[in-house]
C-alpha cells in the first residue's frame, strides 16, 4: 500500500516536472538535451512505474487503481500550485469521471 | 496573394494550439496501449524473468525492445503537448489508454470484456469528452 502511493505521488511530480521541462524549450536542439527538469521529469516516471511494479508483485493490485487515481488528483493540486491552472466544473467532472470508470476496470479484473 | 504563400510559420492562436495538444495526447494514448501490448507480448516469452534477464530482454527481444521504444516517442510527444497544454487536463486524458488496452486485450489477448469492464471503458471514454470540451476552450 504504502509503495504504490508513494508511486502515485512520485509520478505526479514527474509530471509537474515535464511541464517545467517543456515550458524551457527553445528552438535550439541544446534545450532538450541539456534539459534538467526534463531528466527530473522522466527519472520520477521511472522511478514510480518501479514502485508500482514492487506494489503489484507484493499482491497489491486491489489498490493499484485506487491510488493511481490519488496521482491523478495529486496533479489536478500541482497544477494550480504551480502553473495557476483554473480547476473548472468541467475538469473536476472530467477527472471524477475517469477515476469512476477506471475504478470499475479494476473490479472487472478480478 | 504571394505574401500569404511567403509567411514562413503560420501563427496559431492558444485555443488552436492547445486543441492540437489535445490531439497530440490522444495519439501518445494509442501509441502507449501499443507499447503495453507489445510489452506483455515479450514478456511472456522471457523465461528468467530476473532484473538482469529483463534488461537483456529489453535489448534483445524485438517486442520487449520496440514496445519500449514507443514508450519514448509516447515521452517527446507528451513533452510537445504539454508546451501548449495544461497539464490538469492533458494528464487525465492518458487514461484513454486504458480503453485502448482493454480494447486490444480483448482482440489480439482473447480476454473477456466482462459487463464491468466495459462499463468502464464507456464511463472513462464520458470523462475524457467532458475534459476534452472543456479543454478546448479557453
Amino acid at each position: 500500500m504504502a509503495l504504490v502511493v508513494t508511486g502515485s505521488v512520485i509520478g505526479s511530480f514527474g509530471a509537474v516536472f515535464l511541464k517545467f521541462g517543456a515550458l524551457a524549450l527553445g528552438r535550439h536542439w541544446s534545450t532538450w538535451i541539456l534539459n534538467w527538469k526534463l531528466v527530473v521529469g522522466v527519472g520520477a516516471y521511472l522511478l514510480s512505474s518501479v514502485f508500482f511494479v514492487m506494489g503489484v508483485s507484493r499482491g497489491e493490485l486491489s489498490v493499484l487503481y485506487p491510488m493511481v487515481s490519488l496521482g491523478y488528483i495529486c496533479t489536478l493540486i500541482w497544477s494550480r500550485m504551480f502553473f495557476n491552472e483554473r480547476l473548472t466544473a468541467s475538469k473536476l467532472a472530467g477527472v471524477a469521471l475517469i477515476l469512476g470508470g477506471i475504478v470499475l476496470l479494476g473490479l472487472g479484473n478480478h | 496573394m504571394s505574401t500569404v504563400i511567403a509567411t514562413p510559420v503560420p501563427a496559431m492562436g492558444v485555443q488552436e494550439r492547445r486543441r492540437r495538444a489535445l490531439f497530440i495526447v490522444a495519439g501518445c494514448t494509442l501509441i502507449g496501449a501499443t507499447a503495453q501490448v507489445l510489452i506483455k507480448s515479450g514478456a511472456n516469452h522471457l523465461t528468467h524473468p530476473g532484473f538482469v534477464g529483463a534488461i537483456a530482454g529489453m535489448l534483445t527481444n524485438p517486442p520487449l525492445f520496440f514496445g519500449y521504444a514507443l514508450y519514448g516517442v509516447f515521452t517527446a510527444l507528451m513533452v510537445y503537448a504539454l508546451r501548449d497544454g495544461e497539464l490538469s487536463i492533458l494528464f487525465p486524458l492518458i487514461a484513454l489508454q486504458y480503453v485502448w488496452v482493454s480494447i486490444l486485450s480483448v482482440l489480439i489477448f482473447h480476454e473477456s470484456m466482462s459487463p464491468l469492464k466495459a462499463a468502464g471503458v464507456i464511463v472513462i471514454v464520458i470523462g475524457v469528452a467532458v475534459l476534452g470540451r472543456g479543454g478546448a476552450k479557453v
